[in-house]
């Protein structure tokens, strides 16, 4: 698979306690275990099963995700901050593997 | 049984009547009865109070746009009854959050999409949305 990379959109800059989305999009195949391939084995299962966001360390959304979501699995969630920071977003692989990235905020 | 074409009609009108009923209720499926039992904790659920999006109609069950809403939510679970695994994610808010989430999910089948909602003070809300779906998202 090519290599994983989260892409994360949000305003460079934000009104104190303004509501904004947040927008997250991550390559990833999300191999549901129910497919079989060419040789007639399933395929086993290989899905991003966890997302977490945090701002400044402080949890803000958290994702449980199953095999039901779709490939290259697309989040989004709002929130507001009283102050600038780092969000910080974190997707963990079924095999361990953890994707991460941030994104600086500023009030203004 | 000799069945008159009268009397199969009436037979299969009454057979879908009955697969009907219990559908407003309790949901058809015992898997995602189980995922709402093991969300809530056996709690009451009642109605309504949660704002879910979903086409009416999806072309392709591998991508289907869901976004849900629940002022007041501290957490969402999203259940599509009649996959071969029903739960579909569960989104947690923080203090930071507000209570929405939207994202893209697989669905194997003409269903049912159940948002359950815990709020603030405990206390658990549903909603579905019925989605026709034209070509399953499982492969296979």
């Amino acid at each position: 698979m090519a290599s994983i990379k989260p892409r994360v959109k949000v305003p460079g800059s934000v009104a104190a306690g303004e509501v904004f989305s947040v927008k997250t999009l991550i390559n990833h195949d999300m191999e549901s275990g129910q497919r079989k391939g060419s040789d007639g084995n399933k395929i086993p299962r290989k899905i991003i099963n966890k997302f977490e966001a945090t701002f400044n360390g402080a949890a803000v959304f958290t994702a449980d995700l199953e095999t039901a979501i779709s490939t290259n699995p697309f989040i989004e969630f709002t929130m507001k901050i009283a102050e600038a920071g780092d969000l910080a977003m974190k997707w963990t692989d079924d095999d361990g593997s953890v994707y991460e990235t941030s994104k600086s905020i500023v009030i203004g | 049984m000799n069945l008159t074409r009268r009397q199969a009609l009436a037979f299969g009108g009454a057979a879908v009547t009955v697969t009907l009923i219990p559908f407003k209720g309790a949901f058809a499926s015992e898997v995602g009865d189980a995922a709402i039992a093991a969300f809530t904790g056996g709690a009451t659920v009642s109605e309504g109070g949660i704002d879910l999006t979903t086409p009416e109609i999806a072309e392709n069950g591998n991508t289907v746009p869901i976004a849900v809403s629940a002022p007041g939510a501290v957490s969402i679970m999203i259940i599509a009854d009649k996959n071969p695994n029903a739960g579909v994610a569960t989104f947690h808010f923080g203090a930071m959050a507000e209570p929405m989430a939207a994202t893209r999910i697989r669905l194997a089948g003409t269903q049912n999409v159940v948002a359950i909602a815990k709020m603030a003070d405990g206390s658990f809300k549903q909603t579905a949305h019925a989605v026709k779906v034209t070509i399953g998202g499982c492969g296979g």
